[in-house]
Formats: C-alpha cells, sequence, structure tokens
C-alpha cells in the first residue's frame, strides 16, 4: 500500500491519452543512451535478419527506401518514466520484411552500430506493432533520435526501440540484450510496468 | 555478460521502502540535497539511482528517477534535486519537503553508468550542469575507499554560484585533477572566457587512449551529445565512454 505523501498534489494529466502506471507526459523528445551516438553513412549502412540456421537477408539503404513505407502515429513510453503521445513516423513494417524469412525462432535479439543490443519475442515484431524507421515528424530520423533508421516497437519501453538498427537475430532460446543483461526486464510491457527484472 | 550492480535477490532490491527525510542542504540557489533513511538498504555503486514514489491524497500517484550523490553509508542516501520551475516533482522535493517527512523509493537501478571500485584504470568525469551528481558520487566513493586511482573531473556550470559541492571539490582528494568551465560567468580574474566546453578543454584533461582510460559523460543531453563527440574526434573510443543524460523536462 502506498504512502500518502504529505502535501503533494501532481498534477492530473493534461490531455485525453491514457497514461502507464508510473509514467507523465513529456512533449519533447529526451534522448537516452548508453555511449557516444554513432555516425553511420547511408551508404554503408546495411540493415540484415539473420535466423537460427545462420541464414541471412540483408537490405542496403537503396533497398529499403525502395519498399513500401507506412507513417504509424503511435506513444512511446521509456522506462525514466516520460511518456510522449501521438509521435508521427515513416519507415517499413517489419511483417513486410520478415515475411520470406523461414524460421523457428521465437525470439529476437536486435544489434545495432555502435554494439548496443535489445532481446523482444519475434511476435511483437510482427502483426503490424514494429517498424524500421528512418524519418521522424516529417523529417529524416536525427543520428541522436537513432537515426539513420531505428527499430520502432511502441508497444514496449522505448529501450526495446533501438536506435541505429543493423540487424535482428532470430533465435530458438531467448538472450539477454545489454540493458536486459544489466537487471531491465526480458518484455518491458509499460503497461504492467515491467521495467526490471522481477517486475 | 553484465551482471547485476548489487547482488542479492531482485525482488528485495526492487521492493519499494519507505524513506524518511532526516536533513536537507542547499547546494545552489536552485538545487537541494536530501538526506533520506531507508531501513534495510541494501547499499549500492556510484553512479546508480532510485526511482522516487510520489502519493497525493486521492491515491494520484507518479515516479522520478534521481541519481544518487552519496558514497554507500548504511541505511543513508542522498539525492541532489534541481528545482525545475514548473515541474511537477522537483519543486516538491527541493521545497516543500520538511525533516521526518516520508518518501516512498526503490533501487538501486543503473548498472552500466557505475564506477567499480575494483576498476584500476584512470577515469575522467565530464559534467554539465546537474550530471556532476552521479559523478560526485563515484568521487566521494572513491574518496571513502582510499583508492588511488587516478581521476579527473572536467564540471560545466553556468556561473560560480552554480557550482554543486564547491567546497567539498575545492579540498582535493589526492590523485584527483578538478577543472571547473564556465559558460555564462566567470570568478573575477578567471583566464578563460566564458564559453561552451571545447575540443581544447576536453584535449587538456582527456587521458591518453592507451591508457584504457574510462570516460563518464553526464548531463544535459546537448551538453552530452556534443561533448561526446569531441571526445571520439579527440581519439577516445566510443566503446571507453559511457553517457548519461538529463532531459529537460518532467521536473
Amino acid at each position: 500500500m502506498a504512502i500518502v505523501s504529505r502535501g503533494f498534489q501532481g498534477r492530473r494529466r493534461s490531455s485525453d491519452h491514457r497514461l502507464p502506471p508510473g509514467q507523465y507526459e513529456t512533449r519533447d523528445f529526451p534522448v537516452l543512451s548508453a555511449g557516444p551516438t554513432p555516425r553511420v553513412d547511408r551508404d554503408a549502412w546495411q540493415f540484415s535478419v539473420v535466423t537460427e540456421a545462420g541464414e541471412r537477408r540483408s537490405w542496403s539503404w537503396r533497398e529499403l527506401m525502395a519498399l513500401p513505407a507506412e507513417r504509424p502515429v503511435v506513444d512511446l513510453h521509456c522506462v525514466t518514466k516520460w511518456s510522449k503521445f501521438g509521435t508521427a513516423w515513416q519507415g517499413v513494417s517489419l511483417d513486410l520484411l520478415l515475411a520470406d524469412v523461414e524460421t523457428e525462432a521465437e525470439y529476437a535479439l536486435v544489434h545495432s552500430y555502435g554494439g548496443y543490443t535489445t532481446n523482444l519475442p519475434l511476435k511483437d515484431l510482427l502483426d503490424g506493432q514494429a517498424w524500421i524507421a528512418y524519418g521522424y515528424d516529417g523529417r529524416d530520423l536525427t543520428p541522436e533520435h537513432g537515426g539513420p533508421a531505428r527499430l520502432l516497437v511502441p508497444h514496449l519501453y522505448l529501450w526495446k526501440s533501438a536506435k541505429w538498427v543493423r540487424g535482428i537475430e532470430l533465435l530458438v532460446k531467448d538472450e539477454p540484450g545489454f540493458w536486459e543483461s544489466a537487471g531491465y526486464h526480458d518484455y518491458g510491457d509499460p503497461w504492467r510496468e515491467q521495467r526490471y527484472q522481477g517486475d | 555478460m553484465a551482471r547485476a550492480a548489487v547482488s542479492g535477490r531482485l525482488g528485495e532490491r526492487l521492493r519499494w521502502r519507505v524513506a524518511t527525510l532526516v536533513g536537507q542542504r542547499e547546494e545552489t540557489p536552485t538545487t537541494r540535497t536530501l538526506v533520506l533513511d531507508v531501513p534495510g538498504w541494501p547499499g549500492h555503486l556510484a553512479g546508480q539511482h532510485v526511482d522516487v514514489r510520489l502519493t497525493a491524497e486521492d491515491g494520484y500517484s507518479t515516479q522520478r528517477s534521481y541519481s544518487i550523490a552519496s558514497a554507500p553509508d548504511g541505511a543513508l542516501l542522498e539525492l541532489t534535486v534541481q528545482r525545475v520551475s514548473d515541474g511537477e516533482v522537483s519543486p516538491y522535493l527541493a521545497g516543500d519537503l520538511v525533516d521526518g517527512d516520508l518518501l516512498e523509493l526503490r533501487g538501486p537501478v543503473g548498472g552500466w553508468f557505475v564506477w567499480r571500485p575494483e576498476q584500476t584504470e584512470p577515469v575522467l568525469l565530464v559534467a554539465g550542469g546537474s550530471g556532476i551528481v552521479p559523478l560526485m558520487a563515484m568521487i566521494r566513493t572513491r574518496r571513502q575507499l582510499g583508492s588511488t586511482t587516478p581521476f579527473r573531473l572536467l564540471y560545466s556550470v553556468r556561473t560560480p554560484e552554480d557550482r554543486m559541492y564547491a567546497d567539498e571539490l575545492q579540498a582535493l582528494d589526492p590523485g584527483l585533477e578538478v577543472t571547473f568551465l564556465y559558460t555564462r560567468q566567470v570568478p573575477e580574474g578567471w583566464p578563460r572566457f566564458p564559453s561552451r566546453i571545447t575540443e581544447k578543454d576536453l584535449a587538456a584533461v582527456a587521458w591518453a587512449p592507451e591508457t584504457l582510460a574510462t570516460t563518464y559523460v553526464c548531463g544535459p543531453t546537448p551538453f552530452v551529445e556534443y561533448a561526446a563527440d569531441l571526445l571520439v574526434e579527440l581519439g577516445q573510443a566510443p566503446d571507453r565512454i559511457r553517457t548519461e543524460r538529463f532531459g529537460p523536462t518532467g521536473g
């Protein structure tokens, strides 16, 4: 049972959106990452999917741009407590990128330029839930927000939406990523407040 | 694989605990240190943070994360909170609380932006504004242990009165070099004009790459982005630079 903080009024939400537990709304776009921002040249950029059998499918920047883009408008929830409503993105659905991949894997380990990794169940990347995003708010995605391209999987806490995405490794057995190895949750559902392992 | 930063059962470490405010110190005109007594506190590593939960009488509740400023000290824990003028939480924490008030917190959290006493390589700490807080925990932990690991601190503030922990930082620990940078207004007779951090400022304090030093950069996002980029341009390996960014929002 929560204790009451004497004299604390708080500020109720300022919009009609629902906030997950423990979150507050912000209107700007904070930046969080563990090290310097990698600078990735689009000419050298490549995105790969590797199956548990070692089969690899890769896309160059030009090939990614040639695929049909979607323009999802989604809410973001960061484990550091801020939520941002109605963010507008441009990117390619992972349903499209994964459509022809043959796999029995149930898990995905996402890899980024700069070495970052994060894990999540493969099914959370499908069914219109995830994109490789390269545009934000009508512009190219800037490096500090993950450009040239980042994973966008907005129904999970934002650390799962790996910036500077480079590839997805499909795994039969779950393997923890960077923050998950440091005690953050393997799944990270904001509505169930799965911030840390054990939540 | 990294391991959890402080061992012990996760459920225990992530349990909400009741903390009692037992002391306060104004650090600058806009920041205050809260001294909290947290029975059963499991200890922490320098650089980790806690989640603080506040609950209003009608049950409305909100949370924020704050870096720990103090070295491990039994059940006592210090947080330094910057008042954000239109913030929901910080004006309450760093303005309205009186000794004896209760808060809820859980932690420690974070196993990456930490300095572990067993690290022996030289360390560069680069702080912008309130980004000094987790770095101060590293300086204090080093002092508490009598560690001789070479430390340098480059601390950028707007004006001299914005320096947190100023007296403590000027009473130098052996092996700790402290350099202040002022971006708006300098003390009288100060040799450097006020300006944002430059490559020259960082070149003067960066350890040679072959020392395999670790650099910790903490502050507002534009400061961290800029300083980390300059460090990479100076030849520091990106994987030896750890960053923590404070958004300007939320308060």
